[in-house]
C-alpha cells in the first residue's frame, strides 16, 4: 500500500467510539453482571448451604459460594459477548462501515474497537461480581500471582468469546438476529458447565458435554487459581489452548465476514 | 485538464442479473460528473465500485491516477463519499462523529477539534453539534453525513443521491453546497434521478439505464435529445383545429382529440411568441397546457422506452 496506516491510532478511535457508545447505554454494557449476581444470591446465599451438604462439603470441605463464584466469573463475560455482538450487527447494517471501508484506515480497527471496548466492559462487570461475591461471603484464599494469573485468564476468554460473538454478530443480519445467535455463548455453555456442580454429580448426557467444553477447564483453572481446588493435570494449557483456538477463529471469520466483496 | 476517474468496460452482475454491462467512464478533475439514471439503473453498483466498496467482475479504474485494483488505499485516501443512507453514528453526538472522522485522518487532536467546529459552522450545525445524531431530522443527518465526508478535505468526492428524500429548500441548500465545493477545485461524481439535479449542477451527465450508458454530454447537449418540450392546444371545434393547423405548420396534429402539439421549450419569450402568434391569428384555443422535458423525456428520447418507475420531479 502506498499509504501509511496506524493501526495504533485508528484502533484507539474506535475504541473511543465503543466506549463512547457504552456510556450512552449503560444498561446494555453492564447488564452483563445482572445474571451472575441473581445466581450469586439465589446459589449461594440461598441454597448455598444444602448444595454444600448435598455435595459432601460444608464444615470440612469448601464453601459452596467459593465453588461457585468462579464459573458466575465465566458468566458474566459470556453474557457479556451480547453487547459487541449487537455492536458489530448494527454497525453492518447502518450506513457507518460502508463509511469506514472507503478510507484509508487500518482495516482490522473498526472490529479491533469492539473487542477492546468490550475487554474494558467485562473487566468492569467482573471487579462488580467479585466485589459483590466477596460482600456476601467469597473467601477467595489466592495470592497476587494467582490474582493476577486469574485476571490474565479471564481477559483471555473475554477476548476469545468476544471475537467469537462479533463473527456471529457479522453474520446475522439484524441486532435481534444477533442477540438470538450468541445464545449458546451467553446462556448454553455456562449453564452446561461444572459451574454449578463438580462433574462427578452430574448425569451422564450432561456430564459429558461438560466434559468436553471449554468452559469447563477454564473453570477448574480458575477455582484451582482462586480457591485452590486439585485440578486435574494439564486443565491450565487446555483452558490456554481454547482461547487460543477461539480467538484464532473468530478472528479470521469475523475479519473474512467484515472484508467481504470489497477491494483488499 | 486531468482526469479524476477514469473507468474503462466496468462489468458486474450479482448472479444471472447484470447490474453494469461494460460502461466506460470519464471525469475531469475539479468538474461535477453526474450519473443520471432511475432507480435500479446501476447508479450505486457504479458508485460502490469507483469508491472502493465492492469490486468489479472486469474493468480498469484509474481514481486520482491511483489503479483502484492495485492501490485502493491510495485511492481511499484521496476519495470522499456520501451513500444514499447516512452514514453517520447515530450513538455519537454530531461533533463527536466529526472529531472521529477528523482522528481516522489522523489531523492531530487540536486540529480535529478546529476542523470540526468549522464544518459544524459551515453546515448548520452549531446547535445541534453537541446532540446525538439519532435525534437530528433527515434533513439534518444528510448535512452531517457530507461534513464528516469532507473533514479529510477529498479531492475527489462521491455523492449517492444526495437530494434524494429532502425536502425543496434542504435540496437547494445541498446544491449551494455542492457548487461552493467546486469552486475549491474539488471533483464530484454525483448520482441522481432528478434531471432538473443533473441540469442545475452537472457539467458532464451520463444517462444509465439497465447497466448500460444510453446517452452522454453536457445538459445543452442531452436536452437536445429530448423532444418532450411542447405546448399543447386544445381546441372547441374541428374549424378551429384545421386552421390552427395551417397557422402553426411545427405542430403534430390530432384530429380525433382536437388537439395540436407544438414544440415549445416552456420559455417566456416562447410562450409569448406562440401566444401573439395565436391571437394574430384570432384563434380560440379551449385550453393550453405547458410539458416541459423530465426524466422520463429523456429516456424515451435515448431508449425508445419510458421509464419503468415515473421519476418523481420536485
Amino acid at each position: 500500500m502506498s499509504t501509511a496506516s496506524y493501526p495504533v491510532a485508528d484502533t484507539a478511535t474506535m475504541l473511543r467510539r465503543n466506549l463512547r457508545h457504552a456510556l450512552r447505554y449503560p444498561a446494555l454494557s453492564l447488564g452483563a453482571v445482572g445474571m451472575p449476581i441473581i445466581m450469586l444470591l439465589l446459589f449461594g446465599l440461598i441454597f448455598g448451604d444444602t448444595f454444600s451438604a448435598g455435595l459432601g462439603g460444608g464444615a470440612d470441605g469448601f464453601a459452596y459460594l467459593d465453588f461457585l463464584t468462579p464459573g458466575l466469573l465465566l458468566m458474566a463475560i459470556a453474557s457479556g459477548t451480547m453487547s459487541p455482538a449487537i455492536g458489530a450487527a448494527m454497525d453492518m447494517t447502518e450506513g457507518i462501515v460502508a463509511r469506514f471501508r472507503t478510507m484509508a484506515i487500518f482495516r482490522p480497527a473498526v472490529l479491533t474497537g469492539h473487542v477492546l471496548g468490550n475487554v474494558v466492559l467485562t473487566t468492569i462487570s467482573l471487579a462488580v461480581v467479585v466485589g459483590f461475591a466477596v460482600l456476601i461471603g467469597f473467601r477467595p484464599n489466592a495470592s497476587v500471582v494467582d490474582w493476577l494469573l486469574a485476571a490474565g485468564l479471564l481477559i483471555a476468554v473475554t477476548i476469545a468469546l468476544t471475537w467469537f460473538a462479533i463473527a456471529l454478530g457479522l453474520i446475522s443480519k439484524t441486532a435481534e438476529g444477533a442477540s438470538n445467535i450468541v445464545l449458546p455463548i451467553s446462556f448454553v455453555l455456562p449453564f452446561l458447565s461444572n459451574t454449578f456442580l463438580p462433574l462427578d454429580a452430574m448425569p451422564s448426557g450432561v456430564r459429558w458435554f461438560a466434559e468436553y467444553q471449554p468452559f469447563t477447564p477454564i473453570i477448574d483453572t480458575l477455582r484451582h487459581l482462586l480457591i485452590g481446588t486439585p485440578v486435574k493435570d494439564g486443565s491450565g494449557l487446555q483452558a490456554i489452548g481454547w482461547c487460543v483456538a477461539i480467538t484464532v477463529v473468530g478472528y479470521f471469520w469475523a475479519q473474512k465476514s467484515y472484508n467481504k466483496g470489497t477491494a483488499a | 485538464m486531468s482526469t479524476a476517474i477514469e473507468a474503462r468496460g466496468l462489468h458486474k452482475s450479482y448472479g444471472d442479473k447484470v447490474v453494469l454491462a461494460g460502461i466506460d467512464l470519464t471525469v475531469a478533475e475539479g468538474t461535477i460528473f453526474s450519473l443520471l439514471g432511475p432507480n435500479g439503473a446501476g447508479k450505486t453498483t457504479a458508485v460502490q465500485i469507483l469508491s472502493t466498496l465492492i469490486t468489479a467482475d472486469a474493468g480498469a479504474i484509474r481514481v486520482a491516477g491511483h489503479d483502484l485494483a492495485a492501490e485502493p488505499d491510495a485511492v481511499r485516501a484521496a476519495i470522499g463519499v456520501t451513500g444514499q443512507f447516512s452514514a453517520v453514528d447515530g450513538l455519537l453526538t454530531g461533533r463527536e462523529n466529526l472529531i472521529m472522522m477528523a482522528d481516522l485522518g489522523h489531523l492531530g487532536r487540536r486540529a480535529a477539534r478546529t476542523r470540526a467546529d468549522e464544518l459544524l459552522e459551515q453546515f448548520d450545525l452549531v446547535e445541534a453539534g453537541g446532540k446525538l445524531a439519532m435525534t437530528y431530522s433527515g434533513g439534518m443527518k444528510r448535512r452531517l453525513d457530507l461534513a464528516m465526508t469532507l473533514v479529510g478535505s477529498p479531492r475527489i468526492i462521491f455523492l449517492d443521491e444526495p437530494t434524494t428524500g429532502l425536502d425543496p429548500r434542504s435540496r437547494h441548500n445541498m446544491w449551494t453546497t455542492i457548487r461552493a465545493l467546486v469552486a475549491t477545485g474539488v471533483t464530484v461524481f454525483l448520482t441522481t434521478q432528478y434531471l432538473e439535479e443533473a441540469d442545475q449542477l452537472a457539467d458532464q451527465i451520463a444517462v444509465l439505464d439497465h447497466g448500460q450508458l444510453v446517452a452522454e454530454g453536457t445538459p445543452e447537449q442531452l436536452k437536445r435529445l429530448v423532444p418532450g418540450g411542447h405546448v399543447l392546444l386544445r381546441f372547441n371545434s374541428p374549424e378551429e383545429f384545421t386552421l390552427a393547423g395551417q397557422v402553426l405548420t411545427a405542430g403534430v396534429p390530432n384530429p380525433e382529440a382536437l388537439t395540436l402539439q407544438v414544440p415549445n421549450d416552456g420559455s417566456v419569450l416562447a410562450l409569448r411568441d406562440l401566444l401573439t402568434r395565436i391571437e394574430d391569428s384570432s384563434l380560440e384555443v379551449g385550453e393550453l397546457t405547458v410539458h416541459t422535458p423530465d426524466l422520463d423525456d429523456v429516456f424515451f428520447a435515448v431508449t425508445g422506452q419510458p421509464t419503468h418507475e415515473k421519476a418523481l420531479s420536485a
